[in-house]
């Protein structure tokens, strides 16, 4: 009986919990769609998502495509396929490989520092503080990183399309010998504008998904554990919460919407 | 005027207030004592409608806090100011920032006026000259003004202090509680003090109440609380290992 009741009064609370977050993006939807917006504080917050992104991005976006195409040529090969290397690298990239590490890397660099910051905010009474002003803290920071995550995510995407497309190119074509003309004329016959918008729909979502679940565990901190450790928890929580997230979504994304 | 009347309020099934009832008349300080982990800084949030009773209602000018939404809540706000324990200092920001915060956000003022009354608050709280460094570059005590000074640019009607000299030396501790006496003077706030530091801070005050185990212990003017015959507050005044209230 009494694991029964344990397991009940779990499941509420896990319940509770979701009905919270669920509020949460209700309130970041909601405040995000009514001015004012801090405009300064989101070109920071964008510049902090976003171009400060860019080196890591950059790099894993450049090794992934390195790998695919050398993992590809050797696949392709076996059958003889080795043409179409370029739209392998490229849809692969584009489809899922370039939102959902792109996000992961977000989450990774970005996510996890947006609830250290929030986090210690909660902790240290700077967001009673501001609320005591009269100020809703939601708009100063929940609001700018949802919204930059909501811009930055697609333009990182993108960066990492780019750059994983052109170093599959120099694996593929510089190092293995497959044509420079076959490479890209064969990506321009395979992919469509479909799969480009499949990629950037993923980006957006991923983008909302990141800094919906960074700022609402940062905002709540305090309640899995108090102090540096109730910051240490809230960070863990938020980016395996995240990085999950990002992966459960994209397989319901890709099988329901596409 | 504040009135708190039979507060109670729980935390993961410990009752921390037990019917708690308190009034604090316009333009009086009353300084909150007791042992730490008692509630005295959840009294405060409870004034300041960052906490909702369990049972019982804080009322201040005639207004349920508990009740209070929205725009109500905003302008209760507004009259308020509150140092907490560590500031509350926004680290990402410098002095002169923090300071002007809400004036830039909420007062329709020139950059100019804006500045003006920085710098004049700066100078009440003598840190005139600190307005570039970081709260990060500031002593604890040096921290505590610049929070105070960020709450009397809005001059307040009513203060909460939240051990305001905690973990200052006695000279800091000192100045800062003649600063909230001098500045008590000048503004005629009403404020609630929540304190350790029994010897100094009972000169400046004209009531003192004891809170313990949920309940108000004793409550009066400094001298009575300091002439009392209760063993419990007389154990706590003297900070007494020996007594009726166990240290451990």
């Amino acid at each position: 009986m009494g694991l029964v009741r344990k397991l009940g009064a779990a499941s509420l609370h896990i319940i509770h919990r979701m009905g919270i977050m669920g509020l949460f993006l209700a309130r970041a939807f909601f405040y995000s769609a009514i001015p004012p917006v801090k405009f300064f504080r989101l070109l920071k917050q964008i510049r902090f998502i976003g171009l400060q992104s860019t080196l890591v991005i950059v790099l894993t976006g450049a090794f992934t495509g390195m790998v695919m195409s050398l993992q590809g040529f050797y696949t392709l090969n076996r059958f003889g396929s080795e043409a179409f290397l370029g739209p392998m690298v490229a849809l692969s990239l584009i489809k899922e490989m370039g939102p959902v590490l792109s996000g992961l890397m977000v989450t990774a660099r970005a996510g996890s520092a947006i609830t250290a910051e929030i986090g210690i905010m909660r902790i240290s009474d700077q967001i009673d503080a501001m609320e005591l002003m009269g100020l809703n803290p939601f708009r100063y920071l929940v609001v700018p990183n949802f919204l930059a995550g909501i811009i930055a995510l697609p333009l990182l995407v993108a960066i990492f399309d780019v750059v994983g497309i052109f170093g599959g190119y120099l694996v593929g074509v510089k190092l293995l010998g497959v044509g420079a003309g076959t490479y890209f004329g064969e990506m321009a016959n395979y992919v469509d504008m479909e799969d480009i918008r499949e990629g950037f729909y993923k980006s957006l979502s991923f983008g909302i998904i990141i800094t919906w679940v960074c700022c609402y565990k940062g905002y709540h901190t305090g309640t899995s554990g108090h102090g540096a450790e109730g910051v240490s928890k809230a960070t863990t929580q938020a980016v395996v919460l995240s990085s999950v997230l990002i992966l459960v979504w994209d397989y319901f994304m890709t099988s329901l919407l596409f | 005027m504040i009135e708190i009347e039979e507060l109670y309020k729980s935390f993961d099934g410990f009752e921390v207030l037990k019917g708690i009832s308190l009034r604090i008349d316009k333009g009086e300080i009353l300084v909150l004592i007791g042992r730490s982990g008692y509630g005295k800084s959840v009294i405060l949030k409870h004034i300041a409608g960052l906490m909702k009773p369990d049972r019982g209602r804080v009322v201040v000018d005639g207004k349920d806090v508990g009740k209070l939404k929205g725009k109500d809540l905003s302008q209760l706000r507004s009259r308020l100011g509150f140092l907490f324990q560590g500031g509350a200092l926004f680290g990402s920001m410098s002095v002169f920032d923090n300071v002007a915060f809400p004036l830039q956000e909420k007062a329709r003022l020139s950059k100019e006026e804006i500045r003006k009354r920085v710098i004049y608050e700066l100078d009440q709280v003598g840190l005139s000259g600190a307005e570039e460094k970081y709260p990060s570059q500031l002593s604890g005590g040096m921290q505590k003004r610049v929070a105070l000074a960020r709450e009397l640019v809005w001059e307040p009607e009513i203060m909460l202090f939240d051990e305001p000299t905690t973990g200052l030396d006695p000279i800091i501790g000192h100045a800062i509680l003649n600063l909230i006496e001098n500045l008590h003077k000048q503004l005629n706030f009403t404020g609630i003090i929540v304190t350790h530091e029994i010897a100094r801070v009972f000169g400046i005050v004209s009531k003192v109440a004891m809170i313990h185990e949920g309940v108000i212990k004793a409550v009066g003017p400094p001298e009575d609380i300091l002439s009392s015959e209760d063993p419990i507050v007389r154990q706590f005044i003297k900070g007494e290992i020996d007594g009726p209230v166990s240290y451990r």
